[in-house]
């Protein structure tokens, strides 16, 4: 096994407030981890920081991502490198057509890794197959991006992005929030076809209930922007159990 | 997110593409706006007496008006004298009946220019009566055309050959006294565009006109005149650039579009004139009269203009629906960055009944530029069951620009039915950063973003005017973040 991601004593600020306060994890190649924490804790704040969310200063720490040092890169070479987040609010572009801006990520890595631009006739093939993997409609191609789509919808077209993007890390942002039964199904079902030995899953959620459908490796507690615990997936059920206050008073004693 | 701003800088500080100017010796009439210069300039093209008088009438009338202040824009006084009212190329003694006879150098332009003329005419299936300053010096298809009857021809050309025409409909549509720049145009024209489609028949392609302003202190004064004969239809399509200058280089056009009964004219616009620099020094003037009258019944005019270019454009195509059942359209994307200033929209009077109108106007700004959407729509006593739709959006990148919608409505029947939408909206960071999450660089995020605004627009251009279109937009907004 070897560590995709290095995360070694990370603190952040957000204006002149710190977030991150000296979080350290290490995700490895092959593994889903579940970063778990309480409103506040900074779990967004992690997703957004691997992301290379501009708004986010880093003060001290290192990121480490298949040997290259992260936070040197701007997002969209994060993105092209591999690294892919699955937004808790996937924004509306009005007018740009789903399939376009697809596209455009598409070829935007390929061109990065000296491939070769993708054709449109060879997209839709792709996209039509991943669609039916996702059990999505083809019509969402043709639709604005995250236009008018339900919180569902927008989910979904997240996990179709991440299906047609191939990333080694996914950081998948709360994707289960606002979720019905069906939807969140659907959408687990889809991150479990696209777990893979050579990709790396972190899935940030404030609740169990996803993990009942996807069988992480690791579980971390955050809070106040560190990680207080790490377990495998019994962890999760024992927070459930127990609630959050169970392992802040077990740090504090 | 930080340092957008001086993105937005850099990106908008290109250089513009088609600064250069031809070096070809010019024969200019001596600045100076007098009768004698309008009896020079139409003895040189050899009119007849009733363009000399029309011109006059024009002249002695704009002498009793003053130029408009109501727009919202600035700029410095004209000085009208120091203008040069006629500049055609040398070599027009001997006017070049065909490609091969133009001047090289003028071809070269082209070339620079990305318009492969002879070829580019003959792919596209596009005729194109190339102005080059006030002289159209290469006019192509003209056989194919002649074939079917239509009339396409340099406005000068038109003024020998069809004299009952241009005199039947010159100036009823814009009359010479209808407003300051309108009147000056019409005393001193130099050339343009002139169009007949006879009855019934479908133009075999699409008409176009590229524009080009090159000898210094030139001021321009087009005139084009498209006539669409009952049941004919005509897209024509112009578009333009201009080479860099430091002198402001006032351009006066009229267009009139007259469209008889059942009739259908499409003119579409892509005017990327100089802008003048990142503080607005040199730059196109664009005060610019275009009106259509739909004067049979059931018959449709419609507009598209994708406007980046000038440092002040100064536009209101319009539509007077004076036939029933008559359709009038305007789609509009103007684009406004730097210190460019834009008050452009449209005007639908409806007088038939049954008349329809639509008005989709896209404005964006960046920069510091002003950008101003001013729509009249005019329901007369007559114009029993009209109806018009209005759609304004404006896109602001980056706070230090501005974005004004002047909508007027004058409604006179009681049974018609207007509405208006309007909205301004931002680029925002959420957005920028969701592309640059998927791999899509800023500059990219941008001009998608922009490309998805402007779509209702973009749709309504004749395809190799929309790829056009695209990228010209890329290039006028590349690093505009906000």
């Amino acid at each position: 096994m070897t560590a995709m991601l290095e995360i070694r004593d990370l603190h952040t600020k957000i204006g002149d407030t710190a977030i991150l306060d000296g979080l350290s994890l290490t995700v490895g190649s092959g593994e889903v981890h579940a970063i778990m924490g309480p409103n506040g804790s900074g779990k967004s704040t992690l997703a957004q920081v691997i992301a290379g969310h501009e708004s986010h200063v880093v003060t001290s720490g290192t990121v480490t991502y298949c040997g290259k040092n992260l936070l040197e890169l701007a997002p969209e070479e994060r993105a092209r490198e591999g690294i892919f987040l699955g937004f808790q609010y996937p924004v509306e572009i009005p007018g740009v057509n789903n399939a376009y801006l697809l596209k455009a990520a598409v070829n935007a890595k390929r061109r990065h890794n000296g491939q070769p631009e993708i054709d449109a006739f060879e997209f839709l093939k792709l996209a039509r197959a991943r669609m039916s993997l996702l059990g999505m409609d083809p019509g969402f191609l043709n639709r604005g991006v995250n236009e008018g789509f339900s919180g569902g919808e927008k989910k979904r077209n997240e996990i179709l992005q991440m299906a047609m993007l191939e990333p080694r890390l996914a950081i998948l942002d709360e994707t289960d929030s606002g979720l019905d039964i069906d939807a969140l199904k659907a959408v687990a079902k889809g991150i479990n076809a696209l777990r893979s030995p050579d990709r790396a899953i972190v899935l940030v959620t404030h609740y169990q209930r996803l993990l009942q459908y996807i069988e992480p490796d690791r579980v971390h507690v955050l809070s106040k922007g560190r990680i207080l615990r790490s377990g495998d997936k019994s962890l999760a059920l024992e927070l459930e159990e127990r609630g959050y206050d169970w392992v802040r008073e077990a740090a504090s004693a | 997110m930080s340092g957008n701003s001086t993105d937005i800088e850099s990106l908008v500080n290109r250089r513009y593409r088609h600064g250069f100017v031809t070096d070809i010796e010019s024969d200019s009439l001596p600045p100076g706006l007098n009768e004698d210069v309008i009896l020079a300039l139409s003895a040189k093209k050899g009119e007849p007496e009733f363009m000399v008088q029309w011109r006059l009438k024009a002249y002695r009338h704009w002498l009793t008006m003053r130029e408009p202040a109501w727009a919202h824009v600035h700029y410095p006084p004209i000085d009208y004298q120091a203008i040069s009212y006629f500049s055609a190329p040398k070599s027009d003694a001997d006017r070049p009946k065909s490609l091969e006879e133009v001047d090289p150098k003028l071809l070269e332009t082209y070339d620079k220019l990305g318009i492969p003329l002879h070829e580019r005419a003959k792919l596209a299936g596009v005729a194109v009566d190339a102005v080059f300053d006030s002289v159209s010096v290469a006019t192509t298809f003209k056989s194919k055309l002649k074939e079917a009857g239509v009339i396409f021809c340099p406005f000068s050309e038109a003024v020998l050959n069809h004299p009952e025409l241009v005199q039947k409909y010159l100036g009823s549509v814009v009359p010479y006294r209808d407003n300051f720049f309108a009147t000056l145009n019409s005393a001193v024209f130099s050339d343009g565009s002139f169009v007949y489609i006879p009855k019934g028949v479908r133009c075999p392609m699409e008409l176009s006109t590229y524009f080009r302003i090159n000898a210094a202190n030139t001021g321009q004064f087009e005139r084009t005149l498209i006539i669409a004969d009952e049941g004919s239809h005509v897209s024509y399509l112009e578009g333009c650039t201009a080479p860099m200058r430091d002198e402001n280089q006032l351009h006066a056009a009229v267009v009139e579009l007259v469209a008889l009964k059942d009739a259908r004219i499409k003119y579409s616009t892509v005017q990327n004139w100089y802008p003048g620099d990142e503080n607005g020094k040199g730059g196109i003037y664009n005060f610019v009269t275009k009106r259509g009258d739909c004067r049979g019944a059931n018959s449709k005019i419609s507009w598209t203009q994708v406007e980046t270019g000038s440092a002040i454009t100064w536009k209101y195509p319009s539509c007077v629906l004076r036939g029933e059942n008559s359709v009038g359209e305007f789609y509009s994307v103007a684009v406004a960055n730097n210190m460019q200033q834009a008050d452009t929209g449209t005007k639908m009077i409806h007088i038939g009944r049954n008349t329809r109108s639509t008005i989709v106007s896209k404005g964006i700004s960046a920069g510091r530029a002003q950008n101003a959407y001013r729509g009249l729509v005019r329901i007369m006593p007559q114009a029993a069951n009209a109806r018009n739709h209005t759609q304004c959006d404006s896109l602001l990148l980056g706070k230090n620009c501005g974005a004004h919608t002047f909508p007027y409505m004058e409604i006179r029947n009681p049974t018609a039915r207007v509405e208006h939408e309007a909205t301004t909206s931002k680029i925002s960071e959420d957005q920028l950063f969701y592309c640059r999450q998927r791999g899509i660089s800023e500059e990219d995020a941008v001009s998608m973003i922009v490309n998805g605004f402007c779509k209702e627009v973009f749709r309504e251009l004749p395809m190799e005017f929309a790829v056009e279109a695209q990228n010209l937009l890329n290039v006028s907004l590349e690093g505009a973040v906000g």
